[in-house]
């Protein structure tokens, strides 16, 4: 401390000398006529969702001659009420990468397209017609379901609207996934098992009303770090007000807990089962919540872990053919199979201490306590994810500790529409929009009649699954694929063995559209540069059911074209009678020889609203290009498929005027809790709480146990590893390794790990390491005194970096049930690079 | 960078401002002519599932300079090292010297206003709760060069004659 006090003393003469010498040139602004009048400096400030995570925060966005000059939170916005993170803060600069793409780009060799050849710019128009062209080619031999897209929950709401048509009634083909697959997929499998109806019963004004926060799996301090200032908020300001945070590592979120928990990978379900188990020893069970709303569920085991079905783990695993199988049971069978996890028991194998574990427990079981159970990759990225995200809500059910204000068990989610555009719009292989599914005749004869097209068109199977995707384009059973708003080949699991390969694949034509040069959009073979969040008009949906839109403000550099404009542009290319079955047009003689622009866009509903009604206040390319309202017309149509179904979308235009809306939206009111008589207008006055997702308007209570899992440390590989990201970086970082001042904040991955564990190799900090698996390997340096301190036996690597692609090493096993990817449990070893 | 000094930047005559456009459009033209395989960072090794080794740690820029703010909203970053700061529900090391009542011995800059707000705006005694968490909106900066440049464009720039300056 000494020399720090005589540090800052130095310092402090220093800072004086800087301000006498400033004070010499400072100019009394105040008192001087502004040159070019006033107006000369005014900025045009227009509102837009952050572009970064599931937050979804209000961002006001300054620009100035065309270019965005600044961004600060939005004072106006409920989520934040003008903060922002350190990214959010720099979104103005998030757009301008010198290397931004600004013209296709397409393989060639000889002035041809060859697999083999090098990038040469290409127009537009030649862009396309050798993607048609290959698309073409790949549906007359393989057929549509060697056709495919991979999306995200970047996309705008509009886009992955516009993409679900696309593929499902134009391509007739069902292998469409968002890359949310790996995000949140067993979040949204959890609430469909258990509420029959995706989503949060509740929202965040339960950060003000809960008396206790517990963090499932979830790093909110750097990956939700608004939401954490609601939290902190809440935490400092109300001394009663307690928060326990459960990982498998030490980091910034234990900084405020108060019942901080470091448990061996997977082992949650153990501690999520003891819960349960102390609720009902100690009799703190909400009888009659239970009785009246909870109907109890027995889950199928040894489930596989998602591996290829020929892998010896999976041929072994005894339901790994039919995971999602729950049969009736009672309480008192319940009471039985949760009464295993002991308190010593639990201990034992979590590694956790035994009052720690009591404290926790308690927090749930006191009734007097209102508690917000909040969770990201921790539990969704896990082998058995929907498990765990269902056994959070055993908790909650058992003490009828949900869907009221503070009470309320959430699941955060990572991308600005995961929810909105993902699960909302329904991107995911088995999905349509609002909660539907293409094996369900009905849901497909109702949404065939909404898109007004002939029934039969829409394929009844389930597409590919994002880990399936690569591993069907390696095997050449899918083989063409378009790209949109991710970086798989850096976010995929096994990369180097599956997903690049399939890429690469000589089979395949791969397009990429992309903001940046991505590492995936330099595996593909055709790259379409892409607009990006205010260089076009777009809607996200946040984890809060809330559906925002945002006006474009500057035009995207070059020829860059919105992932929107792409994909209906494409349409034009493909006449009915090149992708849908002969019989059926036949049948339907009128939609002979249209394209599917005609048909999926121009059906009357798309096309109903004209441009007089776009703001002649803000640039549309997408509307002056196509000539009428396309955002306004696909938001409406897509709208009537939960209107009158608990998924009530306003009308568009409110969409500007407000800082987003909380569905469902019911006579102009958006709803806070849901379920709940008073603030669900679904629920009828009398009913109390009703999940009437479900026909019994019964939410499920599901008995599962703990299960290992699919990869643990040997000998051999004797250390886990878990991958994320760091608070500085958004996802591949393809955005924010591009704004110098978020770079320089965390400039290269880095591999955190326990310090005995690195001197017991002879490794030290800052050393270069090689880190290995059975997949594959990666180099990166060693950080043992870092914001991650780790428990001795795991090392942590974030995936921003594509220099260190982590992914090499990681493992391709998914939740049998969800498919969703876990990038937090594989064995390695590290090597010091000597 | 760009220059810091702000009676040099007032007068930089127009002609610089656009060739300095023209050769960021050149460059950027380049880039986006040919994409090369330039920056493992961002667009991986060549090829591209090589391993390839590992930056060395950064080192962080600890000179105490205050840096101009790209625009008035921007957090400043932090220009000294923060390495085994503690910043914890008992403890907040920042603090100690950039809040209000300590600033004037430590010389470190005041936290701004806005900190001492609530979520409703109203200002109370002491720092915000909601803002306690410095670092979710202050950073440290490495001592390295960004890995590509970034075209923004500081709003001074743009058509704007600043008060005084004639």
């Amino acid at each position: 401390m000494t020399t720090e006090l005589t540090r800052r003393d130095i310092l402090k003469a220093h800072a004086a000398g800087i301000a006498a010498a400033t004070a010499g040139i400072a100019l009394p602004a105040a008192a001087q006529p502004v040159p070019g009048g006033i107006s000369a400096l005014e900025i045009k400030w227009s509102k837009a969702p952050c572009r970064f995570c599931g937050t979804g925060c209000g961002v006001m966005v300054g620009v100035k001659e065309g270019q965005v000059v600044a961004t600060h939170g939005d004072m106006q916005a409920e989520v934040n009420r003008g903060l922002n993170c350190i990214k959010g803060y720099f979104l103005s600069k998030i757009m301008y990468g010198t290397d931004r793409l600004k013209t296709p780009m397409l393989r060639k060799l000889n002035g041809a397209y060859s697999k083999d050849g090098e990038f040469e710019p290409v127009s537009w128009d030649e862009a396309f017609d050798v993607m048609a062209e290959q698309c073409k080619k790949v549906l007359k031999e393989k057929g549509p379901t060697a056709v495919g897209m991979f999306g995200s929950g970047q996309w705008t709401i509009f886009e992955g609207y516009a993409a679900t048509k696309l593929m499902r009634a134009g391509f007739r083909s069902n292998n469409l996934d968002p890359n949310a697959r790996h995000c949140m997929a067993s979040a949204a499998y959890a609430f469909m098992r258990t509420f029959g109806m995706d989503e949060p019963m509740g929202c965040y004004d339960d950060f003000e009303h809960a008396d206790a926060f517990v963090l499932w799996g979830s790093n909110m301090a750097e990956m939700h770090p608004i939401l954490w200032t609601r939290l902190a908020d809440r935490r400092l300001g109300q001394p009663h007000v307690k928060v326990a945070v459960l990982s498998t590592f030490t980091h910034r979120s234990m900084d405020l807990a108060d019942i901080p928990m470091v448990f061996k990978p997977g082992t949650d379900l153990a501690i999520l089962n003891y819960i349960a188990n102390y609720i009902i020893e100690k009799g703190k069970v909400n009888e009659d919540f239970v009785q009246k709303h909870t109907t109890f569920m027995r889950g199928v085991t040894d489930i596989g872990y998602g591996l290829r079905p020929d892998n010896p783990v999976e041929v072994k695993a005894a339901n790994s053919s039919d995971p999602g199988k729950m049969e009736p049971m009672d309480f008192e069978a319940f009471k039985a199979f949760v009464s295993e996890y002991t308190l010593k028991k639990t201990a034992e194998l979590t590694g956790v201490d035994p009052a720690f574990l009591e404290e926790l427990a308690e927090l749930y079981a006191d009734p007097q306590r209102k508690v917000m159970s909040l969770w990201t990759m921790g539990f969704n990225q896990h082998v058995r994810g929907v498990w765990a995200n269902q056994m959070v809500y055993n908790i909650h059910l058992l003490t009828g500790k949900i869907s009221e204000p503070g009470n309320s068990p959430f699941s955060l989610t990572g991308q600005p529409s995961a929810c909105g555009t993902a699960r909302e719009v329904g991107t995911f292989a088995h999905r349509l929009p609002a909660d539907m599914t293409v094996t369900n005749p009905e849901h497909r004869k109702h949404a065939e009649e909404i898109w007004r097209i002939p029934h039969g068109i829409i394929p009844e199977k389930p597409g590919y699954h994002a880990v399936e995707q690569d591993r069907m384009l390696k095997d050449g059973k899918l083989s063409f694929y378009w790209v949109q708003v991710n970086n798989n080949i850096q976010a995929a699991p096994n990369t180097s063995n599956e997903t690049w390969q399939g890429y690469r694949n000589p089979e395949n034509f791969i397009v990429v559209s992309d903001a940046y040069p991505t590492i995936t959009a330099m595996s593909a073979d055709l790259i379409l540069p892409a607009a990006m969040w205010v260089e076009k008009e777009g809607a996200y949906g946040n984890a809060e059911r809330r559906t925002h839109v945002w006006h474009q403000l500057v035009q995207a550099p070059g020829e860059a074209r919105s992932d929107l404009w792409q994909l209906v542009e494409f349409s034009k290319r493909f006449i009915t009678d090149e992708v849908w079955p002969a019989e059926i047009l036949a049948a339907n003689p009128e939609f002979k020889g249209k394209s599917l622009h005609d048909v999926l866009f121009q059906n009357g509903e798309v096309n109903r609203f004209p441009l007089s009604e776009v703001s002649g206040d803000y640039a549309n390319n997408e509307a002056q290009a196509f000539g009428f309202y396309l955002q306004k017309g696909l938001f409406e149509e897509y709208a009537t498929f939960g209107r009158g179904h608990g998924h009530d979308l306003a009308p568009y235009d409110r969409y500007h005027e407000e800082r987003g809306l909380r569905w469902p939206v019911v006579d102009g009111k958006e709803t806070r809790w849901r379920y709940r008589e008073g603030y669900d207008p679904y629920v009828k006055a009398g009913e109390g709480v009703k999940f009437y997702g479900r026909p019994d308007g019964k939410a499920i209570i599901l008995a599962v146990p703990y299960e290992p899992p699919a990869e643990s440390p040997d000998d051999e590989f004797d250390l886990w590893l878990v991958t994320g990201r760091v608070l500085e970086h958004w996802h591949s970082g393809s955005m924010t390794m591009r704004v110098p001042e978020l770079y320089r904040a965390f400039p290269g991955a880095r591999c955190f790990m326990n310090a005995d564990d690195a001197r017991k190799r002879g490794i030290n900090q800052g050393a270069e390491v090689r880190i290995l698996s059975r997949r594959g390997e990666i180099r990166s340096r060693i950080d043992t005194r870092g914001r991650n301190r780790m428990p001795p036996g795991v090392i942590f690597v974030p995936w921003f970096d594509a220099s260190q692609l982590i992914n090499k090493v990681t493992l391709d096993a998914t939740d049998p049930i969800s498919k969703q990817t876990d990038f937090k449990k594989c064995a390695v070893k590290i090597v010091s690079v000597a | 960078m760009r220059s810091q000094d702000r009676l040099r930047r007032l007068k930089r005559p127009e002609w610089m401002v656009v060739a300095i456009g023209l050769a960021l459009f050149a460059a950027t033209t380049a880039i986006a002519q040919v994409v090369q395989q330039m920056v493992p960072q961002l667009e991986g090794p060549t090829p591209q599932m090589e391993t390839g080794a590992a930056a060395t740690l950064p080192k962080w820029v600890v000179d105490d300079k205050r840096k101009m703010r790209a625009y008035p909203d921007q957090p400043p970053i932090i220009p000294h090292s923060i390495e085994g700061y503690q910043l914890s529900v008992n403890t907040n090391r920042c603090l100690s010297c950039h809040k209000r009542e300590f600033t004037q011995d430590s010389g470190a800059p005041m936290i701004s206003v806005t900190h001492y707000m609530t979520r409703d705006g109203q200002m109370i005694a002491d720092v915000s709760p909601r803002r306690y968490f410095c670092t979710a909106c202050h950073v440290p900066q490495a001592d390295v060069r960004p890995l590509v440049d970034n075209g923004f464009k500081d709003m001074s720039e743009l058509g704007v004659k600043p008060a005084g300056s004639e």
